[in-house]
């Protein structure tokens, strides 16, 4: 059609759709880019409204405000929200905006199958949303969806399965996108070698993704077939090993840990040096280290089943590899430790959001690396010492890191700084209340107290208490957020640097970043560019 | 609500310290394997400890001395391969030092051998079902009434009211003190788990599958535990108590409650 090819000619310069089309039909990787981390921000106060429904609950010992059933619905749903809605794509969202730019890419490879993936979550998590008014309920059955448990499901099991086969479709063509821009579209200096590590690490992630949502999408579509179809495959009547499921299900899970956390890693890596003004320590070790807990990340997996039930020899293989992890983990820790050593450091928000990353996140670690010890883990198992772990590893280490990143790249976004005071403001409170509450789960795990439980004994009232308050400090901090969004575009306009002298070629385009950037391959001045590296 | 609230607040600030359920660790227990637990905790943890204090202290040096403000001059250089060689070697050397005492406690957990006395514990939705093999006696183990009134919703009973809240059955596992009690775990519907932190045994009940795992108190009590794999509305609600009693008040239990003594236990004692 002639109309189809005068558009391809005025393809240079048109400017974004007007109105509600240009979010709808958008194959622009920034507006695209912008929808992933709008609607990542609203699944975390969704996800985060459950979380102070369950620390309200217990708050203190007895039952105050909702049934149990009620209360399995919400860390089930608080999990698949915050795992599904919040962490994956606001890391997708960053991707999308910040990739192409560092890479000298115009766009993202596939620019329709971009849309699509996006557009397909707010239907996934619409869908899961519903089933908290079907009868039966919401899926109560813990994120991990052991069954048979989770075959005693109302009316929410079939939807709760087409969910997560909707968001796993959505990640998979995310992480399609991402390697076929990052392996295609960079500039013809930009070698593989002399990526960003935020580049490098979403590369590694979107490889895993491919790998482990398609084993995701069986383990549920077996569930599906067990339960309307008369197969057995996880049922013991039948002959089916419900054992299987978990082996299944953690092989994708355990991956999907470090899915959300490599490319937090990435983030990390490209603030601290620009902050120490000084370049990252040992770029190539840092890649290698993340293709290493990757490759690792496979071979995990039983290590959050040690008390299933598996021979000796299992168990020793899979505590060994676990500890192994250290190693890389390690290396990376130190990298960032060396890059602020002899730097000169300041302390923007961006900064200090990465910082706590680093304290918070090794401490996540350590007891990460406890948790590997299988004696140890047969009394942490399942415990609230899990809890502690797991929620270390993910809130000030995941959800810091995208905070770190939201507030670097910000003034790139919008052209204008945002409003650091507040910003600053955002991240003592946030540090503080995350310890507050996730501290004192070491000591109540330790102490005996299950997870997963609507009610306690009463000499876990203390601990409890102080963590319900942590909880509604921690939430009310992230309105401080919200504030520095909506004011976003109030402050001092930004120059194409934003920072002093960050390295990077999205620091070399204009603050707002145009609509269409690099139309050619662009020439790399590499004392501008490149992370240090020959 | 809110009354309950700040008389909550209130009653934390005022025992605070008087307090003695603070528990901030792992129970040594009351088991061989239970102390020898508590013992690789400690040690990883030391180890989390000393390499934290060390990393921490680097960086609170670097976060003190090398910033713009006392006007440090940004170094060059952006790698050493020495240092990152060193730093990924110790590492390994430190977790083969873990390891390895972990490894020899593990093969004693898993050798359930020649043992004094076997139950057959099976998860229900919402109760544990003991059945002692040789003395031909079983019975089911559920929440204790006076939790049952306080936990339901809005119920007017003070969980602080009731001893051992939420922790306490009907009829608890009662095994002689000294006797290594093989465990064997099934369930009858959905996964649950058996969990005595002093025993230092958490193993699942899985349907279709018999689980095994064991302990030999040391020494006489009660001790309580909970079901640790998420099973459904109740989950919290099924908790495990095992009174470990001597040999002669176990025949006397045993007797009392219609099994038979089996002479083998007896004379192994």
């Amino acid at each position: 059609m002639s109309t189809a090819a005068a558009d391809i000619e005025a393809h240079d310069d048109h400017g974004p759709a007007k109105g509600i089309r240009r979010w709808l039909f958008t194959t622009n990787h920034k507006d695209i880019g912008t929808l992933y981390l709008l609607f990542s921000l609203t699944m975390f106060f969704v996800g985060g409204a459950m979380a102070l429904v369950i620390r309200s609950e217990l708050a203190q010992p007895g039952l105050q405000f909702v049934h149990p059933e009620f209360f399995n619905q919400m860390t089930t749903m608080h999990a698949l929200i915050m795992v599904f809605g919040a962490v994956m794509p606001a890391f997708v969202g960053l991707a999308n905006w910040m990739i192409p730019m560092q890479i000298g890419a115009p766009d993202m490879a596939l620019p329709r199958m971009n849309n699509w993936s996006f557009w397909i979550l707010p239907v996934a998590f619409g869908i899961l949303l519903s089933t908290l008014f079907m009868p039966g309920g919401a899926p109560a059955s813990g994120w991990t969806m052991y069954p048979p448990l989770v075959l005693q499901t109302g009316n929410a099991f079939p939807f709760l399965i087409f969910s997560v086969h909707l968001m796993g479709i959505s990640s998979i063509m995310g992480a399609i996108n991402i390697i076929v821009t990052i392996l295609n579209m960079r500039t013809p200096e930009m070698t593989l070698i002399r990526m960003p590590m935020f580049v490098w690490t979403w590369l590694i992630t979107a490889y895993l993704l491919l790998a482990v949502m398609p084993v995701l999408a069986g383990a549920v579509t077996m569930l599906l077939t067990d339960q309307f179809f008369g197969t057995s495959f996880f049922l013991a009547a039948g002959g089916g090993d419900p054992v299987m499921f978990q082996h299944i299900f953690w092989f994708f899970g355990h991956p999907e840990v470090y899915i959300m956390i490599l490319p937090a890693f990435g983030v990390v890596s490209e603030i601290l040096p620009t902050f120490s003004r000084k370049p990252l320590f040992g770029h190539d070790s840092m890649v290698y280290a993340t293709a290493s807990i990757a490759f690792l990340s496979f071979i995990v997996w039983a290590h959050h089943m040690f008390t299933v039930g598996m021979p000796l020899s299992g168990q020793m293989f899979f505590m060994f590899a676990t500890m192994l992890i250290a190693v890389p983990t390690g290396v990376k820790v130190f990298n960032w430790v060396a890059t602020m050593w002899k730097g000169s450091m300041t302390f923007e928000t961006p900064m200090l959001f990465a910082l706590g990353f680093i304290f918070l996140f090794t401490i996540g670690g350590f007891s990460g690396l406890m948790l590997a010890i299988v004696p140890s883990d047969i009394q942490y198992h399942d415990s609230y010492f899990v809890v502690a772990h797991f929620h270390y590893v993910l809130v000030p280490g995941s959800i810091f890191a995208i905070m770190a990143a939201a507030y670097y790249w910000l003034p790139k976004w919008t052209g204008h700084m945002y409003n650091e005071k507040a910003g600053k403001l955002h991240f003592w409170m946030s540090t503080i209340f995350v310890n507050l509450t996730f501290f004192p789960m070491h000591f109540l795990g330790l102490a005996g107290m299950p997870r997963r439980i609507p009610d306690y004994s009463t000499q876990f009232a203390d601990f409890n208490f102080i963590a319900s308050v942590g909880a509604f400090g921690f939430g009310l901090s992230q309105l401080i957020f919200l504030y520095v969004l909506v004011t976003a575009k109030r402050g001092a306009e930004a120059s194409d640097m934003v920072w002093d002298h960050p390295r990077g070629l999205e620091w070399t385009v204009p603050s707002p970043a145009p609509y269409h950037t690099f139309d050619e391959p662009v020439h790399i001045d590499r004392t501008v560019a490149f992370p240090e590296n020959p | 609500m809110i009354r309950k609230f700040i008389s909550g607040l209130l009653g934390l600030v005022a025992t605070a310290s008087a307090n003695a359920d603070w528990q901030l660790n792992m129970p040594v227990g009351v088991t061989e394997l239970s102390a020898e637990t508590h013992d690789l905790h400690m040690m990883a943890f030391w180890i989390c400890t000393a390499i934290g204090v060390l990393v921490f202290g680097v960086m609170i040096i670097a976060l003190v001395k090398h910033r713009k403000s006392v006007g440090a001059e940004p170094a060059k250089f952006s790698h050493s391969t020495a240092a990152e060689i060193t730093w990924t070697a110790i590492p390994v050397l430190i977790l083969l030092a873990m390891a390895i005492p972990a490894a020899r406690t593990m093969i004693k957990i898993e050798d359930s051998r020649d043992p004094d006395l076997t139950v057959v514990a099976t998860g229900y939705q919402w109760k544990w079902h003991y059945r002692y093999q040789d003395q031909d006696l079983g019975f089911y183990s559920t929440l204790a009434r006076p939790s049952l009134e306080a936990r339901q919703l809005g119920s007017p009973v003070d969980p602080f009211a009731v001893d051992n809240y939420l922790l306490d059955v009907d009829r608890p596992l009662v095994v002689p003190v000294g006797a290594k009690v093989r465990l064997l775990l099934t369930s009858n519907d959905v996964l649950h788990a058996w969990w005595v932190p002093d025993l230092a045994i958490k193993k699942d009940a899985i349907p279709g599958i018999v689980n095994e795992t064991w302990f030999r108190a040391d020494e006489v009590g009660t001790y309580r535990g909970q079901c640790a794999e998420l099973c459904g509305k109740d989950h919290g609600y099924m908790p495990v108590v095992v009174e470990v009693v001597d040999q002669y008040e176990f025949e006397q239990w045993v007797a009392d409650n219609g099994g038979v003594i089996d002479e083998t236990v007896a004379s192994n004692q």
